[in-house]
């Protein structure tokens, strides 16, 4: 197994063309074509400020810029939901690769997740545009921790791709409840509200228990909350778990290696 | 050196059925099998027990009919999938033709298209963009290299893909069956690449159903079979062998053919049963040039003259279904007349697959008048030389009455099968040699 993780080193010439091909084929054919890189995050900011802010008028605690809030956590969740999503049909829709051309699978699902990695950092602007725009208070030290949380979460994510793109190849159920999945763990996770409110008991122990919410609160303290970083135990802690979720999905999918070319 | 080597290779396969799916993904987490705790009638085996080395610089060629293995062997030296039991052993880098493009992205361009798919099989980009243009050159795309793929023919696609893969310049050459790809020009350029492979020393795995190609072109051949080894050798050998268990087969294919068309005729009367025989074409159909898909086999007459029986037999006497051209063919045809009978005429037609009448005759056409028959009879009739082009051809044979009135008509029930060494075209093959002048020579190719 770790043989073959060393070994992925020898294809990242070929993770880079694929990524590169990703994004090129993804809006080929669109009127705005690469534009919607940046249209797409803005859409999505538009109806969650519609519904949250105007129609059911939530008003939070220690939140002025609701839109930009959001926008801090709602972009790297993107991320990660789109990458999950992707990653569970990778290996289905590739199989003819894996069939036909000596390639390691793993390729399909790492792809998915960069890919979607480079779309996130195409809203980037776009978030610095808003918080230059609401005149964020945004301390140099906090931005440090900014690369360390992109790479905990893309650890994290890849992890969960593998499983995933490596089950489903098995149970193709997987497809069709990973969309409900997602939706129940986007509500739990503070993104389209503050980690303070969570006051019940329960509450905590579930926002402490799930990973992603560390993640999105320590984006949310970079960008959002004035002073210095104050969740970077927690993100360590997630960032140290993550390692472990990784390679245990790596080991997984490496176990299933030999069935996805019978499977698919 | 052996660039290939492959020993005691199995692959089993699980049979297609849900319910073993949780046991057998738990052994693959835990053994990393899928089918070690599968009873035996719930797994197949695509391969059995196949051990082969390929020398370095040596062309094995892989024959066998569909379904014998040959693929999934190719699978299993590709390192696609790995064997069940046994090994694989590759020296060197490998390239697989086995689907041409697969990979290409509909979406952009096929120079891009080019350089994900080189990088897929094993080339630095450096690699690609020097090998570029010799890529494009071969696959006649210079005009169309910047379009996207999905605007491609499938001969476009196919071209660049196996321009790619050939380029890649491997070590050992997996081909399956993708010479058929572009046209006439192109698989000669085609073999004339696999040629320069074998001048540069590459190893070549090949399989194929062109016996010809295997021949001429491969130093061993294999023959699968029901995905065992049936032989492995000298090319010429194999083939033969390959090509006489090809025609037992077909031999019980045509002779199971025959009998469910007898018998379906004895249940299934045509509609207009006597005016399809008139008087002085005896054989010809009524419904003109008849299409043998389209033409009702059938069986009609009143039987008071019956054919009991039709044997094709070859030169040494037994019944079969497949001859040689240029060969004797007698028809046995196995006559009843429970009464004594004077007025009868005996005829045979023999048409090709496109339904047209090769050729037609009966004993009136012949000047042969009837005298009697009663009792079981047999009649011969004797061809000295199957002189027809390679093909599958059907038998008319009847007894009617001098005025066409049907004892027992058999219309397109018995098939045999002409084969010949020379794929000559046409409906008839008349006996012929060739003789040149001083001036001009031949030489004889030794080949099929």
């Amino acid at each position: 197994m770790l043989h073959n993780l060393a070994g992925l080193v020898r294809y990242r010439g070929l993770i880079q063309s694929l990524v590169a091909r990703e994004l090129k084929a993804r809006y080929r054919g669109s009127v705005l074509g690469f534009f919607w890189s940046f249209i797409n995050p803005l859409l999505l900011l538009l109806v969650y400020s519609l519904v949250f802010k105007y129609m059911l008028e939530a008003r939070y605690e220690g939140i002025t810029h609701y839109e930009l809030f959001l926008f801090c956590g709602i972009l790297p969740w993107t991320w990660f939901s789109t990458s999950l999503l992707e990653s569970s049909a990778v290996l289905i829709s590739g199989g003819n690769l894996i069939k036909k051309v000596l390639f390691p699978a793993e390729i399909l699902p790492i792809v998915t997740v960069l890919a979607n990695m480079v779309h996130f950092f195409f809203g980037l602007p776009i978030l610095i545009a808003f918080l230059i725009y609401f005149k964020a208070p945004i301390m140099a030290s906090e931005l440090l921790w900014f690369p360390v949380v992109v790479f905990v979460q893309a650890i994290f994510t890849l992890g969960w791709a593998l499983i995933l793109s490596a089950l489903t190849v098995h149970f193709r159920d997987i497809r069709d409840i990973l969309g409900h999945i997602l939706t129940i763990w986007f509500f739990s996770t503070p993104v389209i509200y503050p980690y303070t409110m969570m006051t019940k008991h329960w509450q905590q122990g579930l926002l402490n228990l799930n990973p992603m919410s560390h993640v999105i609160i320590t984006y949310q303290e970079i960008l959002y909350f004035p002073g210095p970083v104050g969740h970077w135990a927690w993100l360590l802690l997630v960032g140290a778990g993550s390692l472990v979720f990784f390679l245990f999905g790596y080991w997984v999918f490496d176990r299933l290696r030999d069935t996805f070319a019978e499977e698919v | 050196m052996h660039a290939i080597e492959v020993t005691n290779a199995s692959k089993v396969y699980r049979r297609y059925s849900r319910r073993h799916q949780f046991t057998t993904l738990k052994s693959a987490l835990l053994s990393r099998s899928l089918t070690r705790d599968l009873r035996p009638d719930e797994t197949f085996a695509a391969v059995r027990d196949v051990t082969v080395t390929v020398r370095r610089g040596r062309t094995l060629g892989v024959i066998g009919r569909n379904g014998s293995g040959k693929s999934t062997l190719l699978k299993l030296v590709a390192g696609i999938t790995k064997p069940t039991t046994g090994t694989v052993h590759v020296n060197g880098r490998i390239s697989a033709l086995i689907e041409l493009g697969a990979g290409f992205h509909p979406e952009i361009s096929g120079r891009e298209n080019v350089f994900i798919n080189g990088i897929m099989l094993g080339l630095s980009k450096r690699e690609v963009a020097r090998r570029f243009d010799e890529i494009v050159d071969f696959a006649e795309m210079k005009d169309f290299i910047d379009a996207p793929v999905k605007t491609y023919s499938s001969g476009m696609y196919m071209r660049l893909g196996f321009a790619v893969a050939i380029h890649v310049d491997p070590d050992v050459l997996l081909v399956d069956e993708v010479l058929a790809v572009g046209d006439e020009g192109f698989t000669h350029k085609c073999l004339d690449k696999f040629a320069e492979f074998k001048r540069r020393g590459k190893t070549i795995l090949l399989v194929t159903h062109s016996l010809g190609l295997v021949e001429r072109f491969c130093d061993e051949a294999l023959w699968m079979d029901a995905g065992s080894m049936k032989a492995v050798g000298d090319p010429k050998r194999v083939v033969g062998a390959y090509i006489t268990d090809v025609e037992v087969a077909e031999e019980e294919q045509l002779a199971a053919g025959d009998a469910r068309a007898q018998e379906t005729a004895e249940t299934v009367s045509p509609d207009e049963p006597s005016s399809a025989v008139l008087p002085d074409h005896p054989i010809e159909t009524a419904e003109g040039p008849a299409d043998m898909f389209r033409a009702t086999e059938g069986r009609w007459g009143s039987r008071e003259i019956e054919i009991t029986d039709v044997q094709l037999a070859g030169e040494d006497g037994t019944a079969g279904h497949v001859f040689h051209s240029g060969e004797p063919l007698t028809v046995h045809i196995a006559l009843r007349s429970p009464i004594e009978n004077q007025d009868f005429v005996i005829g045979i037609g023999i048409f090709n697959a496109e339904g047209v009448c090769c050729y037609g005759t009966n004993t009136s056409l012949e000047d042969l008048k009837a005298v009697r028959i009663l009792g079981d009879a047999e009649a011969c009739f004797n061809i000295e030389s199957l002189d027809l082009v390679e093909g599958t051809y059907k038998l008319d044979v009847a007894v009617h009455k001098l005025d066409g009135y049907p004892y027992d008509y058999h219309r397109l029930l018995y098939t045999f099968r002409v084969k010949s060494r020379t794929k000559d075209v046409g409906i008839y093959r008349p006996r012929h040699a060739w003789r040149f002048s001083e001036g001009m020579a031949f030489d004889r190719v030794e080949e099929r």
